[in-house]
């Protein structure tokens, strides 16, 4: 492991998360620029059947514990920091996530590394690594060298496909010696489902989605018709969500669902990486918002700056007389 | 067997007893409230007196029920003599009180007054009984109609004791010649029978009589008719603020707002005594007829009855403790009045103003919201739209930089009154800068303003949000932070003038901003167009036939009283207006104020501004809404589209149609999608 | 239970950002400081908990230039003590490196039992004060928190997946915890309560110490994204955009 990419897996309830698959891809092309190798740290129970799905990488290595059978930070943070101050790499990958961003920071001053957030893409010119990342909402890019000797990287999603990070290949597996983990400060108790609905947003191929932009409670009304109208549902973006206006389980974005739809209405939608995360891929995405420099029209195929509450009624009338 | 004069005596002096332990408690209750300032200014106190009292103006507003109260009270009024005769002929037998128990003409004036009350009373009980009108449920009915009863008896007795007094001989020799007609026809019923009988028939009358009467009294302390006492002082001390102009907040244990009944003023206390519970100001509500929860009638019962129970816990035991039925656990907000029935006050005015007593509810509502917020009992729109106008001065959660945004594209470029001076400050309101829909119709505004020649300006990013709502949501802290940050800007400028818009802002701006020394001229703009147009200044260029109705805005209108300007603008234009039913000081309220628009909706059955416009599209041959204020456009534009009107109504701010008359005979009209030049005309 | 809340001020996303030509980097001449959206959520999460289970709440901020404001408003919310920290060019932005390391400094004589932090900030760029508080004071750290109770001495958190999950995880204190919602929207203190408290309460100043160089990544530059694509614009008024969206949607095959 010592002087390759390291990318820290993550996954969840025994299946590897998409954000892993896109770590691997950029991690391949730090791996490809700095002719040097790749390898997926695996942390878990039991976990080495999923190793084969890694084949991005050169090399899996496995730490497995009956304690780390669930995302447990304190002995993740333990068994990842010796692992790697015993073979630190050049550059190690985590995610942007619950998990990632638990380990990431103490991962990296343990290694006594710099520590890059919100990255969204990497980049080798002349044996040079650079990062670029976004951040203020996604108004603003951040660029600047990857330094050396060793560099701790957050990976955000949306800068590369999960598909990039997914090569059908078999990867060397191995393991490494389990340090010790009890006395950790926190313990997994259990999950807690979310709630059951009978909307599931992920399976909807057209939705109406509704931000902070919406204004008001009563204009949802206004969307849900236009919903009716296209056989579609309405979702929303997290501060509506909080608001109270949507129920969770119509959440778009990194802590709400993932959906994939034919359309995909932003109302009001600023277009914030958070959100952005939640939508992936959207064979047609249109754009509603006052705000011309809304990040979510560099996104959007389609995008118009009416005013929703004149513009979505307008939709749903002529939709209605088609 | 106890002689009648001391019969009498005693009956009197129980019923001053009672009357005094039943009135004493209500009098140390209202002790209990905080100072009030509602004295001085007496010249105009007794004109009110005259006209609401003696005149009982307000009551003609329902006309039918306004004339039979209004014989009633005066019947009483002007018979009181005739009680004070019967007490005093209990107690001192033959006797008969000089010319007012002597006099022809006043005997036969008695008598008709009697027949007039009898009327008034017989249509309050048909008005009760059988119309049973929606604003009496929930008062104390009963009451009512016993106390009509009452009344009913009284008078049918004093005639009938009167009567069978002419038929006995025992009258004055002018009743005996004929002065009391009325009476002798009850006299008349009596005829036939024996003169023993007669006289026990009479004696029996004057105790019916006299017993209700002191009976009565008693009971006035306890409900509703407590107003028969309080309503001369109330009327007379009543608030001679500009209705436009709240009390600022007060401070109790480190909290503004009222959060306990006693830290109500007692002069507001007097408020909930003098209430009759006639349901007029429910009758009016748009919240009440909406569906939403709030009745102010029920709520100043609520006040009153919270009022006597806490006064009476409090002189009891004077101390809260674990008993869940101790009254004083009962915590005035979220208990006896709910957290819902509070937020759902658009704070029209359409309550005090219908009020015959000028009770008044505004302003009550107002402090307990304020308590509320100290409470975070806030809903979630409401925190976010507080949070905004704290951090950035306008509801909208925009940058302070983009409040201008409206202005680009003119050319010359719209004064900045920050740099040079200009006879027109033009404040503009938040809604007339930022809401995108309404762009055209500032812009429109900035048009006609300068074809008529005005010198004005702007604020630019100076401005803040006037402060109107927020103070009427609660929170007077920054209510008066945004004035202060206004004045500050506004002391830097120079202006003879202001005019607005937006009658929230021409509201505050007017009467709670003391713009003193200064210009004190607050106008809003059909104000101004209306001096404009007298003075020959408005280049009307053609009439515009139109049909309209006008609306007139809560804020404007009952507010501060600006009804005709508007109209003769629309005259002026060439325009017909038809009124709708409700108009002038009877509008309805569109149902966005009291910061009501930043607020979740609650659930009703019908929404105001859809009643309204259900109203206008009863009239005929109507095209055009009028409206002359921001947030009614947003309004009734929504309520047009919701219940389905678009083709039939158009709502337009009057504005519009005065552009449309200063555009030359040959050009068409049309709705500019970006700001002109000055001086061009469009076609 | 003592709870810390370290406040970190972050450009106001409601104004238009821009590039200083000089610098390369933000130009923070007309950018408003304002105080980090989940920072506020921390806070009030450290309210609720004080409300149920008493204790203290300290609110600890690095001076940007205009923090006054929001520590009389966190005094006034209910905080227990504000403090905050001034050094030489604050106001051009401090990295989260040099921020925990000041922090640290700053705490080192407050006893506490938890620090509750925003789980983000949005101009992270060097991780977020959370976790890297965490590694300097060697205490456990959990982000993503959405719940946070205590139950004799012994606390749980509930720490957000995707799609609604949640896990719950035990935590010995003293800890560091990322909230990323607390159990109710930050509450709205009224304005002169906060006027109150800028009478009547005192800001604890005190100056950043010394801090020793840390590897850092450097920022070559900054600039405003420009997209390879962008949505294709369409203009008018309401029914017009709404016929050419139609026009859209069909050839999609979305609608008929």
């Amino acid at each position: 492991m010592k002087d390759d990419i390291c990318v820290v897996v993550e996954t969840l309830r025994g299946e590897v998360t998409d954000t892993t698959f896109s770590m691997l891809a950029a991690g391949r092309e730090l791996a490809n620029g700095l002719n040097t190798g790749l390898t997926a740290l695996l942390v878990g129970h039991e976990v080495q059947g999923l190793a084969q799905n890694l084949g991005a990488a050169d090399k899996v290595a496995c730490i497995e514990s009956s304690a780390l059978v669930d995302f447990n930070p304190e002995a993740y943070l333990r068994v990842i920091a010796e692992c790697l101050k015993a073979e630190p790499p050049r550059v190690v990958l985590f995610g942007s996530t619950a998990m990632g961003t638990d380990l990431a920071c103490g991962i990296a001053m343990q290694l006594n590394a710099p520590v890059i957030t919100s990255c969204r893409t990497v980049a080798v010119e002349d044996g040079l690594p650079t990062y670029a990342c976004l951040t203020c909402g996604g108004k603003i890019v951040a660029q600047g060298p990857i330094p050396g000797p060793m560099c701790v990287v957050i990976v955000m999603p949306g800068g590369y496909k999960a598909e990039q990070g997914r090569i059908d290949k078999t990867p060397a597996v191995y393991a490494l010696a389990t340090p010790a983990v009890d006395g950790a400060r926190t313990v997994f108790n259990q999950y807690i489902e979310p709630e059951v609905t009978d909307v599931d947003i992920t399976k909807e191929s057209i939705l109406v989605s509704v931000g902070r932009g919406i204004q008001n409670q009563d204009n949802i009304e206004l969307a849900e018709k236009l919903a009716a109208v296209l056989g579609g549902v309405v979702s929303g973006s997290r501060p509506v969500v909080d608001q109270g206006w949507l129920p969770t389980p119509r959440m778009v974005g990194k802590s709400g669902k993932m959906v994939k739809p034919k359309l995909y209405l932003a109302v009001g939608i600023s277009g914030a990486p958070e959100h952005l995360e939640g939508i992936p891929e959207a064979e047609t995405m249109i754009a509603i918002n006052t705000d011309e420099k809304a990040p979510i029209f560099d996104v959007a195929h389609y995008g118009t700056t009416a005013d929703a509450v004149e513009l979505l009624p307008a939709l749903t009338e002529k939709l209605k007389q088609a | 067997m106890i002689s009648k004069p001391i019969l009498v005596l005693l009956a009197f002096l129980a019923s001053l007893v009672a009357f005094g332990i039943r009135v004493y408690p209500r009098f140390s209750h209202m002790m209990m409230g905080q100072k009030a300032d509602c004295f001085g200014n007496w010249l105009e106190r007794i004109k009110a007196l005259l006209v609401y009292f003696a005149g009982q103006a307000r009551l003609f507003r329902f006309k039918d029920t306004g004339t039979a109260h209004f014989f009633i009270f005066w019947g009483f009024l002007l018979l009181f003599p005739t009680i004070l005769q019967g007490i005093l002929e209990g107690l001192f037998p033959e006797f008969v009180l000089p010319v007012l128990g002597t006099f022809g003409p006043i005997l036969l004036f008695q008598d008709l007054i009697a027949v007039a009350v009898i009327v008034g009373v017989l249509y309050g009980l048909y008005y009760r009984l059988v119309v049973k009108p929606e604003r009496y449920k929930k008062s104390h009915q009963f009451e009512g109609s016993l106390v009509l009863v009452f009344i009913f008896t009284i008078m049918f007795s004093l005639l009938c004791t009167n009567g069978l007094m002419q038929n006995l001989g025992e009258a004055p020799p002018s009743a005996m010649a004929g002065w009391r007609p009325v009476s002798a026809m009850c006299g008349s019923l009596f005829e036939g029978m024996s003169e023993h009988a007669q006289h026990t028939l009479k004696e029996l009358f004057y105790w019916i009589h006299l017993g209700v009467v002191l009976v009565f009294l008693p009971l006035l302390p306890a409900g509703k008719h407590f107003h028969v006492i309080t309503s001369l002082p109330a009327v007379f001390l009543r608030n001679l603020e500009p209705p436009g102009k709240l009390s600022p907040a007060q401070t109790f244990d480190g909290l503004p707002g009222v959060g306990k009944v006693e830290n109500f003023t007692w002069r507001q206390m007097l408020d909930w005594y003098t209430c009759s519970e006639c349901g007029r100001c429910q009758e009016v509500c748009p919240a009440y007829n909406s569906g939403a929860p709030l009745s102010p009638k029920l709520l100043m019962m609520d006040l009153r009855d919270h009022l006597y129970e806490r006064g009476a816990a409090l002189r009891r035991n004077g101390r809260t403790n674990n008993d869940v039925h101790n009254p004083l656990n009962k915590p005035l907000t979220g208990d006896v009045i709910a957290d819902e029935t509070l937020w759902a006050c658009t704070t029209c005015y359409a309550c005090d103003q219908e009020c015959p007593l000028f009770v008044e509810h505004v302003q009550p509502i107002v402090d307990m919201r304020r308590f509320l917020l100290t409470q975070q009992r806030v809903g979630n729109e409401l925190m976010s739209a507080l949070n905004n106008l704290r951090r950035y001065g306008n509801s909208f959660g925009k940058s302070e930089r983009q409040r201008a945004l409206w202005t680009k594209g003119f050319n010359p470029k719209i004064k900045d009154i920050r740099k040079s001076p200009a006879q027109t400050l033009w404040f503009l309101g938040d809604y007339a800068s930022y809401n995108p829909t309404l762009t055209e119709i500032t812009q429109a505004t900035a048009r006609v303003f300068t074809k008529a020649g005005l010198d004005f300006g702007v604020l630019y990013d100076a401005e803040r949000n006037a402060g109107n709502d927020v103070r009427r949501v609660g929170e007077d802290g920054l209510f008066e932070l945004l004035r202060q940050k206004n004045k500050n800007a506004l002391e830097k400028c120079e202006y003879e003038q202001v005019v607005t818009t937006d009658p929230h802002t021409y509201n505050t701006l007017k009467n709670e901003y003391e713009l003193n020394g200064k210009a004190t001229a607050v106008y809003h703009y059909t104000e101004l167009l209306d001096k404009l147009i007298a003075a020959g200044q408005l280049p009307i260029k053609r009439k515009l036939g139109y049909t309209v109705t006008y609306h007139d805005p809560c804020y404007l209108g009952r507010y501060n009283n600006v009804y005709d300007p508007p109209r003769r603008v629309l005259k002026a234009l060439g325009c017909q207006i038809v009124e709708m039913p409700r108009n002038r000081d009877r509008a309805l309220c569109c149902g966005a104020g009291g910061g009501r628009i930043w607020m979740e909706e609650q659930n009703v059955t019908e929404r105001p501004s859809e009643n309204r416009i259900r109203e206008a599209i009863g009239l005929t041959n109507v095209e055009y809404f009028v409206v002359a204020c921001p947030k009614d456009v947003t309004m009734y534009c929504d309520a047009v589209k919701t219940t389905g009107n678009e083709n039939t109504l158009q709502v337009k701010d009057l504005i519009e149609l005065v552009e449309e008359a200063l555009q030359d005979e040959s050009a068409t009209a049309t709705t500019v999608s970006a700001p002109a030049d000055s001086e061009s005309t469009h076609s | 239970m003592d709870i810390i809340v370290p406040i970190k001020f972050v450009p106001d996303l409601v104004e238009e950002l821009e590039i200083d030509d000089s610098t390369g980097l933000l130009d923070r001449t007309f950018v408003r400081m304002i105080p980090n959206e989940l920072d506020e959520h921390a806070l009030e999460q450290a309210l609720l908990l004080k409300e149920k289970q008493g204790g203290t709440v300290t609110v600890i901020t690095l001076d940007y230039g205009d923090v006054d404001e929001a520590l009389f408003t966190a005094k006034a919310k209910g905080a227990d003590r504000i403090i905050k920290i001034s050094g030489d060019d604050f106001d051009q932005g401090v990295d989260n490196h040099a921020t925990t390391a000041i922090l640290q400094q700053a705490i080192s004589d407050i006893p506490f039992d938890l620090v509750l932090t925003g789980t983000q900030a949005v101009d992270d760029l060097d991780g977020s004060v959370g976790p890297l508080l965490a590694a300097r004071l060697g205490l456990p750290y959990v982000g993503y928190i959405v719940r946070v109770a205590s139950d004799n001495g012994t606390l749980t958190v509930a720490k957000e997946y995707p799609g609604g999950l949640t896990a719950e995880i035990d935590v010995t204190m003293p800890a560091v915890l990322g909230i990323q919602a607390a159990e109710k929207p930050p509450r709205y203190v009224v304005t002169s309560l906060v006027m109150e408290a800028m009478k009547s309460a005192t800001i604890d100043e005190q100056g950043a110490g010394e801090r020793a160089d840390e590897p850092l990544a450097e920022v070559s530059g900054m600039a405003i994204p420009e997209s390879g694509a962008h949505a294709e614009m369409i203009a008018g008024d309401a029914q017009e955009v709404a016929e050419a969206l139609i026009g859209v949607m069909r050839e999609k095959g979305i609608v008929g």
